[in-house]
């Protein structure tokens, strides 16, 4: 599947414009890596394979930012309106970093680890500028 | 990968000194590392003469994006007056001067030099805070952590959402580690913020009636710590006093070799013990409620001195945010896992405590320039050792002690013992 692309972030990126969630899966051991990456670092093999993941998973960790980086300033966030981030592990193993939504961020105590989560995808900017985020939803 | 690691020789330090930290407008690191090093050739008991030090390490992390200058370490040696000697940057995030302090202590053990130059610095209050968080950000992982919306305080917070729910932590066992920390800034001169959480509640009350303002009430330190407009959240559930500051600072530690220790002083403590390793974006890890590096660096650190967490008189951690000292004492073989942020209500980890931990303040209270803040925990460690803390200066006998520096959310992480004999 896709095999031509290369196993790095800029695939990553370009699928999920394409809104798929995709890592990379290592012939040698099987293990699926999450952020893509090239090399296996347990076998030192470059047997990679894209694998698009189910995109199920679950809440490890998380929090409510108020003080936010100059790129989420920029997408409507402040200290009035803060945004979930958190760690999702999904159904397949790893692990990954990325927005929550479906959650209330300004009752952050009544979020809970462990909750199911969907991913889905936020698409920022305009034209050549468009980018899309990852972000996983609470499953209803 | 277990492998019994030990110096070459012996290495002492000799001297140590800093700068005030705090916001220093119109100073940049070079002035503050001449404060750090005009204080160290004080404490050296029997003098040094600069033109012995052979080459200097210094930890930095960003002046690149915080001052706009990159290449700093030969500019420090400039300043000092210690050109043409080499000069060289370490950069490991947050861990930059402990990490210096690591390779100043290989490089007198190596044989190659006698007597070497540690220093820490970082300015990071020129930038507005927006920029500020981007530049403490690329300390992660630029590609896939930020983008999710991670702060530094926010990868803490998010830490700590998976310690409160595990083991029952709530947000008032971070704060009494703030109430702690601010308590021994309060006894340190060189802190950023030298008052109890008492004395900032006064004087914000004395700011309103000054202005004119309604004069807020409350009924405790907690009542203070839990007002929303006080202590504003910054990243659930850390509050602006979970967050260690943005500072401006400067140390230095003179490292000798043990053969000529007693040529500066009668009194050189010695570094026994040394760990360091590296570890995965913190999303890639098992488990979010330990910094797996630090207990691979504090076992090295162990394993090298010949001793256990139980048999260390004082400690200074990387409290960047509550909730990484209570990990950190964990992390330390202080307290089993889950037990840190129950020591800390118990107060074990006060001045008077079984384990003090940050008598200096901490990052939290003392300020956290954070290239400087490895070396800086190293001047508290020589003041306790050497019984010269002062009013802050625990009451029993201090013959070992320890500092941990940790880089990012712990990709990095360094520990250093030290013996006085």
């Amino acid at each position: 599947m896709d095999e031509q692309r290369p196993f790095n972030h800029h695939s990553f990126q370009q699928f999920l414009n394409e809104h798929r969630l995709m890592g990379s899966r290592s012939a040698s051991s099987g293990e699926v890596f999450l952020p893509p990456r090239p090399l296996d670092p347990s076998t030192y093999r470059e047997d990679m394979e894209w694998v698009e993941l189910s995109g199920e998973g679950r809440l490890v960790a998380y929090t409510a930012v108020h003080i936010g980086p100059t790129a989420m300033i920029e997408a409507g966030y402040d200290r009035k309106n803060p945004y979930v981030s958190g760690v999702v592990e999904l159904v397949e193993g790893p692990k990954i970093s990325a927005q929550i939504l479906g959650v209330d961020a300004t009752n952050p105590a009544a979020i809970a680890v462990g909750t199911p989560l969907r991913v889905t995808f936020v698409d920022r900017g305009k034209e050549e500028e468009k980018r899309t985020f990852l972000a996983f939803e609470v499953i209803d | 990968m277990s492998k019994e690691r030990k110096l070459g020789r012996g290495v002492a330090i000799a001297g140590v000194g800093m700068s005030k930290f705090g916001a220093f407008p119109g100073q940049a690191t070079r002035d503050l590392f001449v404060d750090a090093f005009q204080e160290l050739r004080g404490t050296v008991d029997k003098g040094l003469d600069p033109d012995d030090i052979e080459a200097l390490y210094i930890g930095n992390y960003s002046s690149d994006l915080f001052e706009k200058q990159g290449h700093t370490a030969p500019i420090m040696a400039d300043w000092i007056g210690l050109t043409p000697r080499p000069a060289t940057r370490i950069e490991d995030a947050c861990a930059s001067s402990g990490v210096a302090l690591r390779q100043g202590l290989i490089a007198v053990a190596s044989g190659l030099y006698d007597v070497v130059l540690v220093g820490g610095i970082e300015k990071m209050t020129d930038l507005p805070i927006a920029e500020v968080t981007d530049t403490l950000a690329t300390a992660g992982d630029v590609l896939f952590e930020i983008p999710a919306g991670f702060t530094f305080p926010g990868f803490y917070a998010a830490m700590a959402t998976a310690y409160m729910d595990r083991y029952g932590a709530t947000p008032e066992s971070l704060m009494r580690v703030g109430l702690k920390n601010h308590d021994n800034g309060a006894l340190n001169p060189k802190a950023q913020f030298g008052s109890r959480i008492s004395a900032i509640m006064e004087s914000k009350k004395a700011r309103a009636a000054q202005k004119g303002r309604p004069v807020p009430e409350w009924e405790s330190e907690m009542a203070f710590l839990h007002d929303d407009r006080a202590n504003p959240m910054i990243a659930w559930p850390l509050r602006l006093f979970d967050c260690s500051p943005v500072s401006d600072g400067a140390a230095a530690i003179l490292l000798v070799s043990e053969a000529i220790a007693r040529n500066f002083t009668d009194e050189p403590l010695y570094i026994i013990g040394s760990g360091q390793a590296s570890d995965r974006a913190l999303h890639d890890r098992p488990d979010l409620t330990t910094i797996s590096s630090a207990r691979v660096a504090g076992r090295q650190a162990y394993e090298m001195a010949g001793v256990t967490a139980q048999d260390i008189d004082v400690a200074e951690v990387h409290d960047c945010f509550t909730i990484a000292e209570i990990i950190a004492t964990e992390d330390l073989g202080f307290f089993e896992p889950g037990q840190g942020h129950v020591a800390v209500e118990e107060g074990l980890t006060t001045r008077h405590g079984p384990h003090p931990i940050n008598t200096s303040g901490g990052l939290k209270a003392k300020g956290h320039p954070v290239g400087a803040s490895g070396a800086g925990q190293v001047v508290e460690v020589w003041k306790q050792m050497r019984g010269e803390a002062g009013e802050r200066q625990v009451p029993k006998d201090v013959e070992l002690a320890l500092s941990h520096n940790v880089g990012g959310t712990g990709q990095t992480a360094v520990v250093h013992i030290y013996e006085r004999r």
